[in-house]
């Protein structure tokens, strides 16, 4: 299969400190990828990057998005090209109503593709349409109706930061039919993840560690990482991993 | 189209206009150009300079169930208006009212409101300000408000700039809120051009448990300028009071905010938040990984902001 988006020789640096460190990975067109590692293994930075946000222009390397570099376009202007994320902590808008939001992701911009991208999510539209996306609704809900966004956009790229987060284990069901319903329509999907279960929707993954890449593979080799067996590796937070486990 | 229906269109009274349930007064510059008053309410009005003096009752225990429709209006181009209305709202009695004021051709408006409100004893009133400008903001509008809430009255109030231009908002509105009462005051502007926002907001939390919320929400674009001044003091026991100002702007739109929290009784509190900037930017950066570009997504948010 052809390769969607490649990144190469990512480095970035804050204050001195190397949070990507000569990355570079390659997510074939259509697939469902995580990248996994622990915490403060520079994932959600991976994703900024990837998606062009503020403060995340600055860095050496490249992002190749079907043959042509992106590195000096826009938020807008990557999510013209069809590239979209989740965030890990999705934003609370004030005042701003489900259906304004909806509508403003939506692709084709109908109200059967709202109803419809929601009810993947499990959410009946009627009855959240006039609330706001705001502290009123839940971290967990927010999350569900921020993918229910991506889902009505029709992406061909998505970078879901930790898409569990906040989520109960009731509702993430909804969460692994929005990414299967994604991949289906032929998006690629990029998971960032430190959970083994999310891991699992997986076809390949990358493992980080201290912004560089320690191992990549098939789930099946990936997963040996949660279960304990990490790879020796001379990174300093390796200790970490210990994390990884505990969320299993 | 005549005056009337310029007024009645813009106003949304085309429907309410022939209803015998539906209290109003309509009024062009100086006239009064239609009325209905219903049972349980008094409305006597007199010509002053420029404009109407307007007595408003509501009789004891009366709860009026359809809101009342009042409409300020000058349809000329050039003209002063001067509103005087006194308000009382008797005990137990509830009343809510829908006033729209409507300039929609103004070059040279000023448009002058002195409003005074009694709310006695267990009464309640709700007061939503509709405006429609003029696109050139040609207007200026002074409204000056004091209440009186007495036990346990509750009292609620919303302006809202629903079309045109601003040109110049100076309001100025004060609450003094007895025993158990509730007082709620939100004002939603959005300023373009070089439009001017003042808002004073002030809330005296006198009564024992009394509870007062001042919340604005005001959106800056162009040349415009906004200062808003909260000020809420809390003297009861158990008063409980809060101030919630955002100001969001654009271009080269300034705001100000001059919160002033006073407590002057241990058993009272008043907590308080303040937000001036641009647009938030992990909200803008959402919007457009949805494929809007930056200024699409920055209206949708001051939009939602506004709502
Ligand atoms: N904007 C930033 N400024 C400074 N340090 C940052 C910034 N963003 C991330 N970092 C640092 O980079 C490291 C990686 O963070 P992050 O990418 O959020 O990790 P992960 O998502 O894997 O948990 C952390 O040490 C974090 O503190
Ligand atoms: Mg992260």
């Amino acid at each position: 299969m052809d390769t969607i988006l490649k990144t190469n020789n990512l480095t970035l640096s804050f204050n001195g400190k190397k949070i990507l460190d000569n990355l570079s990975l390659n997510f074939r067109e259509g697939e469902i990828h995580a990248v996994v590692g622990p915490n403060g293994a520079g994932k959600s930075t991976f994703a900024s990057i990837v998606m062009g946000l503020e403060g995340y222009r600055k860095f050496e390397g490249d992002i190749i998005f079907k043959d042509i570099s992106i590195k000096k376009l826009g938020v807008y202007e990557r999510a013209k090209l069809g590239i979209t994320m989740g965030w890990q902590e999705p934003a609370r808008f004030e005042g701003l109503k489900i259906r304004q939001f909806m509508q403003a992701s939506t692709k084709d911009k109908k109200e059967d593709s709202i109803v419809k991208a929601l009810s993947i999510l499990g959410i009946d539209y009627r009855e959240y349409s006039e609330r706001a996306i705001d502290k009123s609704l839940s971290g967990g809900e927010r999350k569900k109706f921020e993918l229910a966004s991506i889902v009505a956009m029709q992406p061909e790229l998505v970078i879901l930061d930790e898409p569990d987060s906040g989520i109960d284990v009731a509702s993430l069901d909804n969460i692994f039919s929005a990414i299967k319903h994604l991949h289906s329509n032929g998006a690629t999907v990029i998971l960032i993840t430190h959970s083994l279960e999310v891991l699992k929707n997986a076809q390949y993954a990358y493992l980080l560690c201290s912004g560089t890449l320690l191992d990549e593979g098939k789930v099946s080799k990936i997963r040996k990482y949660f279960e304990g067996k990490c790879l020796s590796c001379a990174h300093k937070n390796i200790p970490l991993f210990s994390e990884l486990e505990k969320n299993i | 189209m005549l005056k009337e229906e310029i007024l009645y269109e813009a106003a949304d009274l085309k429907n309410i206009i022939h209803d015998p349930n539906v209290a109003r007064l309509v009024i062009n510059k100086d006239k009064i150009i239609s009325s209905n008053i219903i049972e349980g309410i008094e409305i006597n009005t007199e010509s002053i300079k420029d404009g109407v003096r307007i007595r408003l009752i509501v009789k004891e225990g009366k709860i009026i169930i359809k809101p009342v429709h009042l409409c300020f209006g000058v349809t000329a181009e050039n003209a002063v208006q001067n509103i005087e209305i006194n308000t009382e709202i008797k005990k137990g009695a509830s009343i809510s009212l829908l006033a729209h004021c409507v300039f929609p051709t103004a070059k040279d408006v000023l448009h002058k409101m002195n409003a005074k409100i009694l709310l006695r004893e267990k009464a309640k009133y709700s007061y939503f300000e509709k405006h429609i400008h003029s696109p050139g903001g040609g207007v200026r509008v002074i409204p000056k408000t004091k209440v009186i809430l007495e036990k346990e009255a509750k009292f609620k109030t919303e302006f809202e700039l629903v079309k045109g231009r601003v040109g110049l908002i100076d309001m100025d509105i004060e609450s003094k809120c007895g025993p158990d009462s509730v007082m709620e005051m939100m004002a939603r502007i959005s300023g373009t051009d070089d439009d001017r926002i003042i808002i004073r907001e002030t809330g005296y939390l006198n009564g024992n448990n009394s509870k007062g919320v001042l919340t604005s929400r005001v959106a800056v674009r162009d040349n415009a300028k906004a200062e808003i001044f909260n000020k809420l003091i809390a003297s009861g026991n158990y008063s409980r009071g809060h101030v919630d100002c955002k100001e969001i702007i654009k271009d080269n739109g300034q705001a100000s905010a001059v919160p002033i929290v006073e407590v002057k009784n241990a058993t009272a509190h008043i907590t308080h938040e303040a937000s001036i900037g641009s647009v938030d930017k992990k909200q803008l950066e959402t919007l457009m990984s949805r494929g809007l570009d930056e200024d699409e997504a920055t209206e949708l948010i001051i939009q939602g902001l506004l709502n």
